[in-house]
């Protein structure tokens, strides 16, 4: 069992955690270092281009909001322009170059990454966090995404596992994860609804129970609707009272901007047990803003955001067939759901009082680890329980006129696939483009569009002649796959393909490695061989200072002194530490600097000579970053 | 997403005609989904619906039945029951319970199985109008659907009515009246909707009841019968559909 050790994770919009299953048969969080269960999913740059991960990277966020990203979770998947709306609440700083249709990349100080590799970042602190648990390598995972997210946001969600050296055994829709959770102990029967509110997401699951099986029938949702709007709202207030009463503009203040996101953020969970509570934040020139803000306005202003949630939750019930009488268990999920409101809410919705005895952070974790137990084999706890899920969005071509021709509809069990034909419509064609597209919209141009194909190298034949089979299948990740093949002369037709978003796998590849940079031990390293390299340097440069006439003005004792340091540089420089390494080059260093500025003085003298700046070639000299490089010059 | 037009990862659907009765692990006979010696999954094959849950090609289906047999083949086919086997039977799991869910999701609904038996009888339903779409778009013309002569002055009305309403509501004006006979014209649409589905039990008695060799001047007037039932329903259906986007409007 210890080498295919699987873990569950949730990578959520604002924490994230890792889960596995206990030999008690009980699904349990795996704490990080700091003993806490949640990682905060914030990402920052530290000066010494570190990356930063969870609670310690907060005080970036608070004081130097451009080292810092957080909520990246909505930017998975997603291209420049379904972003604008995005980018005028959340302070995601993108890099300057971005084309349209590329992948975006957010900066972070003066280096950027796109969405999944700052995912990867948080994935490996995850997996670094059940290493120190187990004592032993974690290289499987089964990863939560919101139900309602498309192909592209899941395929991001894969990469960024791979990129954070993770085999990605499935992606398990997140309300589904928690009815697993609640279903384990618990032999439920019957219809149950899952409605989880998380950060950034809104998921609706309605789930059939039946020995087991845990069959999805109908999920709906919003990928961009969550606790972080909230927040937004209660910042917007702020920020204008702040601007009308106290003349101050703060809107371009990253740091206040954050300073009063925490605030609201505290205020919201306050408001959770208390009737009234304060906003207080502290702002430049030792002013204060402060708010008191009761629990009916707080309501009411977060009342439209909940009324997005009736939609899909109606919706679902719908494509379910199934009116609130005949749901059985109602479970909440996310954070969001802690708020007293959003449990009156889906009380009155279903007309049922809501499951929550499982911490509703903790809970898809927990399922995710069940899921985790299936794959890698199951156990006495999982033996008969199946997971059937869902695509949430209807696959679709365009067809002539711009319409969508759906080929998989919303809600079909995955795997899921379909056959199409396609064929030429002018003589001698050799090739058929393909849009795909996700969504329920009538016209192309209102759904996602996934990827845009070019079948090649058909055989020319009279017009409508070729009959090229494509054949499309939805994965149990929920994600696409496409094959063709030209019937009449059974040629494979050539397919390229060009995603509408995501990274190729070229790009995934080379994320990889580079990623290794970031490892704790591969960054220790490769300090070890970067401090090796300087100290080559410098010892090459050493070598043929002592072949320059300056060598002989230095003293007995000086050439003594450098020869010892020397010495001593050459003893350590093919240990691992680099510490060591970095000291011994430091004392060489300093006892060659005179050497170094005697060699300068003859360069210039030589110049004074007759020869003219260019061709001494001192240019280097003064801003090189080793004070014994004009050693170099010949 | 991720595309493929490599051979061997292209999906076993198209290797039509490759099928063996040899199980490819211990080279026994094979049944249809396991090796009925050793147990092990076999390779997906090309299979319609029914002969994948080894039912005749009937209309009648025992859906509870269907059900039970979609339950205990999902437990055996799932990906999430290979995900530690090798890459060959993995492929084959993800192949294999696409085409279980395909099939349970069709034939589980009475229009949808109507219309796959109509579809591997050799009747192309969808595509026809699917061709008449396009040819109606490229040459500009609105596509001409046939309206079934008994609804012809009942469609009539009801077009000056969704006329008039869709007018009003640019307006912003409401006419209760008009809504409540459009409410009617609804229900009554309904009505014959519903009926339609008794006349289909009726075809679906008489197909069955062919013999399994019956000749084709035999089967033929029966799957006429059913594509005029199932054109007539997506017709009112869609007029359903025009009306009560008018009305939830």
């Amino acid at each position: 069992m210890a080498e295919e050790r699987v873990v569950g994770i949730d990578l959520g919009t604002t924490n994230s955690l890792v889960a596995f299953m206990g030999t008690d048969g009980k699904p349990q969080v795996i704490p990080g270092e700091d003993g806490s269960n949640l990682v905060p999913s914030l990402v920052a740059l530290d000066t010494k281009s570190q990356i930063i991960v969870g609670n310690p990277a907060r005080k970036y966020l608070i004081e130097t909001p451009e080292r810092a990203v957080y909520s990246i979770k909505r930017l998975m998947g997603r291209g420049v322009e379904d972003i604008r709306e995005e980018l005028k609440l959340f302070p995601f700083r993108l890099a300057e170059d971005l084309q349209p249709g590329e992948v975006l990349r957010i900066k972070l100080a003066d280096k950027d990454y796109t969405p999944p590799e700052i995912s990867a970042f948080i994935l490996r602190q995850l997996k670094r966090n059940a290493e120190r648990y187990f004592g032993a390598p974690v290289k499987k995972a089964v990863i939560t995404v919101p139900a309602y997210f498309n192909d592209a946001q899941r395929q991001a969600t894969k990469d960024a596992g791979r990129i954070a050296g993770l085999e990605v055994l499935r992606l398990v829709n997140e309300p589904t994860a928690a009815a697993l959770a609640y279903g384990l102990d618990q032999q439920h029967a019957g219809v149950a609804a899952v409605y989880d509110l998380g950060g950034g997401t809104f998921d609706i699951s309605i789930l059939r129970l039946h020995e087991g099986i845990f069959e999805v029938i109908a999920t709906n949702g919003d990928t961009h609707l969550g606790g972080d709007d909230i927040d937004n709202l209660l910042i917007t207030i702020a920020l204008d009272d702040i601007r009308g009463d106290m003349g101050l503009d703060c809107r371009r203040t990253a740091e206040v901007v954050q300073a009063i996101r925490k605030a609201v953020i505290d205020a919201k969970i306050a408001l959770s047990s208390y009737q009234e509570t304060i906003i207080e934040v502290d702002l430049p020139g030792r002013k204060k803003y402060q708010r008191e803000i009761t629990r009916q306005q707080f309501e009411k202003l977060m009342e439209p955001i909940l009324q997005r949630t009736v939609g899909p939750v109606k919706q679902a019930m719908k494509d379910a067939g199934l009116t609130p009488e005949q749901i059985n268990e109602v479970a909440l999920v996310g954070g969001s759901t802690r708020i007293p409101r959003v449990r009156q809410m889906v009380r009155d919705l279903f007309k049922r009082e809501p499951h929550s005895e499982l911490n509703p952070d903790e809970v898809v974790a927990l399922g995710a680890a069940v899921q985790a137990d299936i794959l890698g084999g199951g156990s006495e706890a999982t033996k008969d329980m199946l997971l059937l899920d869902v695509t949430p969005l209807s696959l679709g071509i365009e067809a002539l006129g711009g319409v969508v021709a759906k080929i998989i509809h919303r809600n079909s069990t995955i795997p899921a696939s379909a056959t199409e034909h396609f064929t030429t419509g002018v003589e001698g064609q050799t090739n058929v483009a393909i849009h795909v597209l996700q969504g329920e919209r009538e016209l192309a141009k209102d759904n996602r569009s996934l990827a845009r194909f070019d079948l090649k190298g058909i055989p020319p034949m009279p017009a409508g002649l070729p009959r090229i089979e494509v054949r499309f299948l939805i994965d149990a990740n929920g994600i696409l796959h496409v094959s063709a093949r030209e019937q009449r002369s059974g040629k494979e037709a050539e397919i390229s393909v060009q995603p509408s978003y995501g990274l190729t796998d070229e790009q995934v590849e080379n994320m990889i490695l580079e990623s290794f940079d970031y490892a704790e031990e591969d960054f220790r390293q490769r300090q070890v061989i970067e401090a090796r390299n300087e100290a080559s340097t410098i010892l090459t440069a050493l070598e043929k200072g002592k072949r320059n006439p300056a060598w002989r003005q230095l003293t007995s004792d000086e050439r003594k002194q450098i020869a010892k340091q020397e010495k001593a540089l050459r003893a350590v420089v093919d240990e691992n530490d680099h510490h060591a390494v970095r000291s011994a080059i430091d004392a060489l260093n300093q006892g060659t600097m005179r050497l170094a500025e005697l060699m300068m003085d003859s360069a210039v003298g030589s110049a004074l000579k007759g020869k003219t700046m260019e061709e001494v070639n001192v240019g280097e000299g003064p801003e090189a970053p080793h004070p014994i490089a004009p050693a170099e010059i010949k | 997403m991720s595309v493929t037009n490599k051979p061997e990862a292209a999906l076993q659907m198209f290797d039509e005609g490759a099928v063996t009765h040899a199980c490819w692990s211990c080279g026994d006979m094979r049944a249809a989904h396991f090796c009925q010696s050793c147990g092990k999954l076999q390779p997906a094959l090309p299979t319609d619906y029914f002969t994948f849950f080894g039912l005749p090609r009937k209309l009648n289906v025992d859906v509870a039945a269907l059900e039970n047999e979609f339950y205990k083949l999902s437990r055996k086919l799932h990906p999430d029951l290979y995900a530690r086997a090798a890459g060959q039977e993995r492929q084959w799991s993800l192949e294999k319970s696409s085409q279980l869910n395909d099939a349970y999701r069709t034939l589980r609904d009475p229009i949808a199985r109507t219309g796959y038996l109509l579809k591997i009888e050799g009747v192309q339903l969808e595509e026809q109008s699917k061709a008449a779409t396009d040819k109606a778009r490229q040459t500009g013309e609105e596509k001409k659907q046939v309206i079934p002569p008994e609804l012809l002055e009942e469609v009539f009305e009801l077009n000056m009515q969704l006329e008039e309403a869709r007018i009003n509501k640019k307006m912003g004006e409401r006419d209760p009246e008009l809504l409540r006979e459009m409410e009617g014209t609804r229900n009554d649409l309904q009505a014959k909707h519903d009926a339609l589905m008794d006349e289909l039990h009726g075809y679906w008695n008489e197909w069955d009841a062919l013999p399994e060799d019956a000749d084709e001047s035999l089967r033929k007037p029966v799957r006429d019968k059913m594509v005029g039932l199932l054109n007539r329903r997506s017709y009112i259906r869609n007029l359903v559909r025009d009306v009560n986007e008018v009305l939830e409007a």
